[in-house]
């Protein structure tokens, strides 16, 4: 009997042993073990772009900012897709496809304000010709998410499991519809082809590069405003929810809602708030994701995974568990494009998405319920 | 005799006329029956009733049947595919026998699923909706991007390589049919018969009260993974038929489109029940074969868009109308007319005090 309690006990020690060792060999790796390829380009399982962060901490330093602004835009879509499941239970699967026409929206209406054309440059654009975008296509797919949120999500309450059929149907329709309609702006002479990459572009003055002087890097501003987009949308809605009516009964609907109904407060208007909020939220991250890269037809489940993967390993509905997911996923992502070994001889391969598994398996082993998550 | 028993010797009655007929359906039917609608039901059926496995005794409606089926069909290709003249440049091209590639990929597939299935074997409902989803559309975006499995383009070719116990399919493909129609038989009998072992029963005890078991004594989240394992099990069967039927395997055949189509025929034929993994099938097969023809090419009327708006239509219905599918479409036309209660005999039953209304 004791041997096998102690048997148990070491299948339960393992994997923690395991996860631990592997986040201490990723740090040492990016520390000093790497190195630099030498001047045939070849390399072996130690050779990275750049070289170990000790010996190269330029590069180190970018490569930290770019996680972290990617964070900043992971934030900005994962915290309305956390806001709306915090709150109703409900796994948003149209999150993705929101995030999509946000940004599509968002590009039609730069093309029909400045005329330029299909290949904008951000010197042609001003701060307003980038703003009110933004502004419409929140409100459109704030508009959107309204809608399926009254016709489908108000009279099925506590079904999650059906919820979240109803929306995956949402975005398969949605998915199709974008192919469909956009991108209205197309180069001339070229062919209109449904659900196309488009980019949008930055205003003008945000088209250069700052110097850091405690870093010695120049760096992007543009990246940099998508790092302080993603600071004040997080302080926005932490002083909402926190310094707010409207955020006390949202935090109190949270914890828990037949209690806050019964205490005369409405709560399908509080439902209401929140998706609308939620939903814009998606757009908003469409935007900016649109005018740092691209939007196409696609990239809805690739922002539904993201949003997912930020929320499993934060934990679910918690705003610090949200920013928390995005810092880690965030930093993951840009170490693992530069760390990641990188031998001529096997091209094209990119790993970064075996450590996405990886970072969820490492988190869920410890905490199921995610690192800032509670138990339900 | 009680309305349920006739329900049940209805159901059997159907059951065994769908397979005589099937069983002579090269006969019967015309070749683009036989070899892309039927064929193709077994396939998605098999494919679809792991995920009802899962959904109806587990109570997890798991996401990554698609990633799994994918995972096996890959798997075959990178194992049996031989390099040089004729052959494939895709993969590993390892060239093994074709018999010990099949159980090394199904082999491989199990393990994977027991990775999964510990990893989400701890969340339940929702959350593990949510977990399995990530699996999904990491394991295809790694077969996209490891190119040392095969890369962005899809592996071909790979049904020139089968057991000598399956011959050849590639001209002669009623072989395939058959090959299909007795799987998808042998997964329909195993999961009968797994559900009513003491296994079984503890998963379904499980299903419905976690905590319950776990005070009982019951290793729930062991049970939770090896169910989860079995699933794996059933889904590398379909994905090993399917790469037979298809020829070719490529990261989009286990994206996020093929995972939410996999569900949307769970759901179309009911997540309660097993029988509904082939009628979802079959149902999802004909619209989808006919209503592509139908959709005039400028897109639809009104709304625009293609086949998904219309699939994403009468998914988006039945989750509304009918959460259970079809199959539960079934059970409720039964149920209410054991409610009104035509025949005499069953007004019998609904004299008794116990009798019908109740549910």
């Amino acid at each position: 009997m004791a041997d096998r309690i102690r048997a148990w006990g070491l299948i339960r020690t393992a994997p923690r042993a395991a996860a631990v060792a592997i986040v201490i060999f990723a740090v040492l790796y990016v520390l000093v073990i790497a190195n630099p390829p030498n001047e045939f380009g070849e390399g072996d399982w130690r050779t990275t772009n750049f070289g170990s962060a000790v010996d190269d901490p330029q590069n180190f330093f970018i490569t930290v900012l770019n996680g972290l602004t990617l964070a900043g835009l992971l934030f900005i879509v994962a915290s309305g897709f956390s806001l709306i499941f915090g709150l109703m239970r409900v796994v948003n699967m149209a999150h993705g496809s929101f995030y999509l026409i946000g940004g599509y929206i968002a590009y039609e209406v730069q093309q029909s304000m400045t005329g330029q054309g299909f290949s904008l440059r951000s010197s042609e654009v001003t701060t307003w010709e980038w703003v009110l975008p933004a502004i419409v296509a929140c409100l459109v797919v704030a508009g959107v998410g309204l809608i399926v949120q009254q016709l489908f999500l108000r009279w099925n309450m506590g079904q999650e499991l059906r919820q979240a059929l109803i929306t995956i149907a949402v975005s398969v329709i949605i998915a199709d519809q974008v192919i469909a309609h956009f991108p209205r702006h197309v180069p001339d002479g070229g062919v209109k082809f449904g659900g196309n990459a488009v980019q949008m572009a930055w205003p003008g003055w945000m088209d250069r590069f700052v110097y850091l002087p405690v870093l010695g890097i120049d760096y992007s501003l543009q990246r940099l405003v998508v790092l302080i987009l993603g600071v004040m949308v997080g302080a926005a809605l932490w002083l909402w929810l926190y310094r707010t009516r409207t955020g006390m009964v949202i935090r109190a609907g949270v914890d828990d809602r037949q209690m806050t109904s019964a205490l005369g407060i409405n709560i399908q208007f509080v439902f209401a708030i929140a998706f609308v909020v939620g939903s814009a939220l998606a757009a908003f991250g469409g935007v900016v994701g649109t005018s740092q890269g691209n939007v196409a037809s696609g990239q809805d489940a690739v922002w539904l995974l993201y949003a997912l993967v930020v929320v499993i390993v934060g934990g679910m509905g918690s705003l610090l568990g949200t920013a928390a997911g995005s810092l880690l996923y965030g930093l993951v992502f840009s170490f693992s494009a530069v760390y990641l070994p990188a031998t001529s001889n096997e091209c094209c391969t990119e790993y970064s998405i075996v450590l996405t598994f990886i970072l969820l398996a490492l988190v869920l082993a410890f905490r199921p319920q995610g690192l800032f998550g509670r138990l339900a | 005799m009680s309305r349920w028993e006739t329900k049940t010797l209805v159901e059997r009655m159907i059951g065994a006329g769908a397979l005589v007929v099937l069983a002579l359906g090269p006969l019967i039917f015309n070749d683009y029956w036989v070899d892309t609608i039927l064929l193709q039901t077994f396939l998605l059926g098999i494919g679809a009733a792991s995920l009802i496995f899962l959904s109806a005794y587990g109570g997890m409606i798991s996401l990554a049947q698609t990633a799994l089926m994918g995972i096996a069909g890959y798997m075959l290709g990178n194992l049996v595919s031989q390099r040089g003249i004729g052959g494939e440049s895709k993969g590993l091209t390892l060239g093994l026998d074709p018999t010990l590639a099949l159980v090394l990929a199904i082999a491989i597939t199990v393990s994977v699923g027991f990775v999964f299935g510990a990893l989400a074997a701890r969340s339940y409902g929702i959350y593990f909706l949510m977990l399995t989803l990530t699996y999904a559309v990491i394991a295809s975006s790694f077969f996209g991007q490891v190119t040392q499995f095969g890369g962005f383009s899809p592996i071909a070719g790979i049904n020139r390589y089968t057991p000598p116990f399956v011959g050849d399919i590639v001209s002669n493909r009623d072989r395939l049919y058959y090959i299909g129609l007795i799987v998808a038989a042998a997964v329909y009998v195993l999961i009968r018969y797994v559900t009513r072992t003491p296994f079984g029963m503890a998963l379904q005890g499980i299903r419905d009260e976690p905590v319950r078991m776990a005070s009982l004594g019951y290793a729930v989240s062991v049970h939770r993974m090896l169910a989860f394992a079995l699933g794996a099990f059933i889904a590398s069967l379909a994905g090993v038929l399917n790469v037979w039927w298809n020829g070719q395997i490529a990261p989009g055949d286990l994206g996020i489109g093929a995972t939410i189509e996999l569900l949307i025929v769970a759901v179309i034929g009911g997540l309660g029940r097993i029988e509904g993994a082939w009628i979802g099938a079959f149902a999802f097969i004909v619209i989808n074969n006919y209503v592509t023809n139908w959709v005039p090419s400028g897109g639809l009327p009104l709304v625009g868009g293609r086949f998904s708006t219309v699939i994403g239509l009468v998914f988006l219905a039945i989750v509304i109308v009918s959460p259970d599918g079809l199959t539960g479409l079934w059970d409720r036309a039964w149920r209410l007319a054991r409610r009104r209660g035509a025949p005499p005999s069953v007004q019998v039953e609904v004299a008794e005090p116990s009798g019908a209304g109740s549910s």
